[in-house]
């Protein structure tokens, strides 16, 4: 049976860390580094990323847009 | 640009499922971490660009948070003094009637300063959409109380909560509006979760299409959360909207108009 599978890409600048994105998120692929941009967040970033299935969830609720969402069958 | 990504080998230009509009211009929006004007601004400039009425729809901004919407969205702009941005889009409508126009307010903006405008402008029946952002607070200065503030709910001039026997109810000025015959379609959305958000897009997307029939003004009222106002983290702040703000702001269609024959809007 075909899988599906997806990816994300995250702007880190426009990344405000307000987690909504890893609450929203059913497979708990997104994760906040701990690491900061710029202006001192926490970004989202992927870390679990075999686990993306693109249902663009995270980018739907995403306040300021950072995330692109990608879907593919394997 | 920097970016963190996930798999690289699904990411090709044929699987792109979202990526933010094109609309929306590069500057990085003022608004707190997690505010709900970012996600409304997001899916306006959507559905905006989805509907191709890019170049003719006109909106107005209003005074408070989202002073700054003509910024972030690149369409054509009017900044309205504070609580007349009905009044400006009556006026507006009347002398461009093909053009889209909608007002995009606060609390503070429409159910405060603005009651008046917003009252007879639906009472006219002005075909314009009015999208109303609720989060019970005046965020911009600094979390006073406004208007549609809940009961005992503390802001920073209601230290102890909000006492209905010295400070009045809350005003659900939707409902009041709803009960108008010059309104066509009114409703009340989030935009805290992926599907409200889904649901406060089709609503747009619907209110722009009324518009296009001159049915009369189309009134969404968006239930927000104000994350630093209410001094949560923005998912806290979701959790107690949940909690406390839909109980008494419902979520919902309030009033659908009839369907004509021949002009059913679409709806997806």
């Amino acid at each position: 049976m075909a899988k599906i599978k997806g990816s994300i890409v995250v702007e880190v600048e426009r990344c405000k860390g307000c987690e909504i994105c890893m609450v929203s998120c059913s497979t708990g692929t997104i994760a906040m580094a701990r690491e900061v941009n710029s202006k001192g967040y926490h970004y989202a970033y992927p870390a679990n990323p075999e686990l993306c299935i693109g249902c663009a969830n995270c980018a739907i609720v995403c306040p300021d847009g950072v995330i692109t969402v990608y879907k593919t069958k394997v | 640009m920097k970016e963190v990504t996930g798999t690289k080998e699904y990411i090709k230009p044929e699987n792109l499922v979202y990526r933010k509009s094109s609309l929306l211009t590069d500057d990085i929006m003022h608004y707190c971490p997690g505010c709900g004007h970012s996600t409304t601004h997001r899916i306006l400039a959507e559905v905006i660009e989805e509907e191709g009425i890019v170049h003719d729809v006109i909106g107005i901004s209003p005074v408070g948070c989202s002073v700054f919407i003509y910024n972030y969205i690149d369409i054509d702009w009017q900044e309205a003094a504070h609580g007349r941005a009905p009044a400006l889009a009556t006026a507006i409508k009347r002398l461009l009637p093909d053009k889209y126009v909608f007002t995009y307010q606060g609390d503070g903006d429409l159910a405060a300063i603005g009651t008046a405008e917003t009252i007879h402008s639906c009472n006219r029946g002005e075909n314009i959409l009015i999208i109303f952002i609720n989060n019970g607070i005046y965020g911009m200065t600094g979390g006073q109380m406004a208007p549609t503030t809940l009961p005992g709910m503390k802001s920073s001039t209601s230290p102890y909560g909000r006492d209905v026997s010295t400070m009045g109810n809350p005003l659900k000025i939707t409902d009041i509006v709803a009960t108008l015959p010059g309104t066509c379609y009114v409703t009340r959305q989030s935009v805290h979760s992926p599907v409200n958000v889904r649901r406060t897009k089709k609503a747009i997307r619907k209110a722009f299409q009324y518009q296009k029939l001159n049915r009369g003004t189309c009134f969404i009222e968006i239930v927000s959360n104000c994350p630093s106002g209410w001094k949560m983290t923005p998912v806290q702040a979701n959790k107690w909207m949940e909690e406390n703000m839909f109980p008494y702001y419902p979520l919902g269609d309030l009033k659908v108009p009839e369907e004509k024959q021949g002009d059913q809007p679409k709806t997806e």
